[in-house]
């Protein structure tokens, strides 16, 4: 069967005053119906900017897309008109982003936002799309559905707001939901509660997931596989147990160890506490990125060849079907060296 | 030496501020307690962290020790002199002991000044440095302490990255050789990957200077690493506070076990298995008081 969403070669570039910014470079991978990817990396990464520049949401110019294919259920995305974009967000594929009042209209009510939606996409009746709405509260978990639908996102609380944005981006039952850091302003509590959340309804939605974040435990928590991006080009992508206990990308592995460890003890007053792994140096700056693997002038293991040559995301050896990694380096014998090395890099 | 031998460099005693918006006829209508009668230490060289969610008021206590916001009641002593009565021109000796270290680095920055005369200003502000030649050292060692290279010393803010910018902000910070550096959420804008550079630099800086902290996050992990000692607070109040290995081990107020349970943890295995534990926040009673349940490990009575 053929996969629910099939990236080819996607390569995005910004055109601007200062050059132009290499965003993102020969992104390519399948994701199947239910299955949940989450996409790791940090600013600058090209994480949020390859699914927006798929989504018709990048401005061009300064944006555009200078070569690639996405495939959605078979019908490419970027060669997509306008309005067939308009009939698939929001339908067929939902959104929710980190800050839910840039994406709530705040002069409307939540009901109506949801009910816009309901109508718009599945062509409900007005009475049947209201009674759908309140429905959608209750289901993200909002308390009294039936007063809470009338009123405005301002009379949310954080949290709340957070849900009702879930609750828009579900509505139509997405066949995929794109998340772009959904729990990263929110408190830990509250962030654990949308996680709980999250993992309920893509099990009862059966829906896939693209989850973008910098936080690996939230990656942790909900990927069945993950893609770490950095500098525009995927560095590592396979099964999250994969990923995260046989890290095969220094970027990888770097931002795993940079972590505070839990089984760590915590700091005694008077005694030095343990450093944390860093990584040295800087992002690039993508309008110059590095000739080569553009992760190579931070990554301590890096070889010659790293320097000069972009290395292909290709299986890694030994490893788990389906663990790709771009490293002209093997990093297992490196990893127990690193380790034993400590903070001291 | 011992640490603890000498007075607290920062006691904060019942310190309050309330916020109140008055409706016609200037009758109150209303008030925040953002903080609500709280009292906490930190010793020479320690590091205690302010931990709680939104709304906690563990951010204004931040503006109340630095004299940022004025209390509404309570005392503040630092360095054993008493900062809450005294008024804004005789605050310069104490800005000089006490510096500040802010999340977002870039809104700290005068853009038009060049970073390294940014660094030079608290300097020559306390008349610590004369001439030229003297300042152009100065400056350069402190780049070379965080970790920048001196030659960046003539370029503006905009021109760095964000770990860059905190690094000056720091550097800044610790020119006057403070005994205290109030760091409000200071990591939480920066890269993962950059997080953990500046994590350790606040260690080393601690460490060649004996220099204290009050570290204030909401990232649990981050602060059990860094801190001595943490303070958890809920709508204004502190609700619990114990050494760091004291509280994770043992915690014992439900918001303070609620806050614990659901930091996220880096291993699908571990995160997965992980066992939540739930609080229904609620404001705590006023007369609740602050008990000793072991040595150093104070816990709010439950209603």
């Amino acid at each position: 069967m053929a996969p629910l969403l099939d990236v080819r070669d996607l390569t995005v570039r910004f055109d601007t005053r200062d050059g132009t910014v290499q965003a993102v470079t020969g992104v390519t991978y399948s994701l199947e119906a239910g299955e949940t990817l989450a996409v790791v990396g940090e600013s600058g990464s090209g994480k949020s900017v390859h699914v927006l520049a798929m989504m018709g949401l990048i401005p061009k110019p300064p944006g555009r897309i200078a070569a690639g294919q996405a495939l959605f259920e078979g019908r490419d995305l970027l060669t997509m008109s306008e309005k067939e974009m308009r009939d698939l967000r929001g339908g067929k594929i939902g959104m929710i982003f980190q800050d839910p009042m840039s994406s709530l209209n705040p002069v409307l009510t939540v009901g109506f936002q949801i009910v816009e939606s309901l109508r718009r996409h599945l062509g409900l009746s007005k009475k049947a799309a209201w009674a759908r709405a309140a429905e959608l509260l209750d289901f993200v978990g909002i308390p009294e559905p039936q007063r809470r639908v009338k009123q405005y996102p301002h009379q949310f609380s954080g949290g709340m707001r957070q849900r009702a944005m879930i609750a828009i981006g579900i509505a139509c039952e997405p066949k995929l939901l794109i998340a772009d850091e959904p729990t990263t302003a929110l408190d830990v509590t509250v962030q654990a509660q949308v996680l709980d959340l999250m993992r309920r309804l893509r099990k009862q939605l059966g829906m896939a997931m693209i989850w973008i974040t910098h936080d690996m435990g939230v990656v942790a928590g909900i990927a069945d596989n993950v893609q770490v991006m950095y500098g525009g080009r995927v560095q590592e992508r396979g099964p999250a147990r994969a990923v995260f206990h046989d890290t095969r990308s220094a970027y990888t592995w770097g931002l795993l160890h940079s972590l505070p460890d839990h089984d760590d003890p915590p700091a005694k007053f008077g005694e030095k506490g343990r450093r944390l792994v860093q990584i040295p140096g800087y992002p690039p700056d993508m309008t110059d990125p590095p000739k080569g693997d553009p992760f190579a002038p931070r990554n301590r293991f890096a070889t010659e060849r790293c320097h000069l040559e972009v290395p292909p995301l290709v299986q890694a050896a030994d490893a788990a079907p389906g663990h790709l990694v771009a490293a002209w380096y093997d990093l297992r014998p490196l990893r127990a060296e690193a380790a034993v090395a400590g903070g001291a890099a | 030496m011992n640490a603890l031998a000498g007075r607290p460099v920062l006691e904060v005693e019942n310190l309050t501020r309330h916020f109140i918006t008055k409706g016609f006829f200037g009758r109150e209508e209303h008030r925040v307690r953002a903080v609500d009668g709280v009292s906490f230490t930190v010793g020479a060289g320690e590091t205690l962290g302010l931990v709680g969610e939104s709304g906690s008021g563990k951010s204004t206590t931040g503006r109340l020790v630095l004299r940022l916001d004025d209390a509404t009641a309570g005392r503040i002593h630092f360095e054993g002199q008493e900062i809450t009565s005294l008024r804004r021109g005789q605050l310069r000796t104490m800005r000089r002991r006490m510096q500040v270290v802010f999340q977002d680095p870039y809104s700290s920055l005068n853009p038009r000044m060049r970073v390294g005369d940014a660094v030079a200003e608290p300097l020559e502000a306390h008349g610590i440095i004369k001439d030229k030649k003297a300042r152009q050292e100065k400056v350069a060692d402190l780049f070379q302490r965080v970790g920048l290279n001196p030659r960046f010393a003539t370029r503006f803010p905009h021109e760095f990255s964000g770990g860059q910018r905190q690094r000056i902000g720091i550097a800044r910070a610790i020119a006057v050789e403070p005994r205290l550096i109030v760091a409000d959420e200071p990591i939480t804008a920066l890269d993962v990957s950059i997080q953990a550079q500046i994590v350790n630099l606040f260690m080393d800086l601690q460490e060649e200077m004996g220099v204290a902290y009050l570290f204030i996050a909401h990232d649990l992990a981050m602060v059990r690493h860094l801190c001595h000692r943490v303070a958890v607070m809920l709508r204004g109040r502190i609700v619990e506070t114990a050494a760091t290995e004291q509280l994770f081990a043992d915690a014992r107020h439900p918001y303070t076990q609620a806050l614990i349970s659901a930091m996220p943890i880096p291993d699908p295995d571990r995160e997965q298995a992980r066992q939540r534990i739930f609080y229904e926040a609620v404001t705590p009673p006023a007369d609740a008081r602050l008990q000793e349940v072991s040595p150093g490990h104070w816990v709010l009575d439950q209603a």
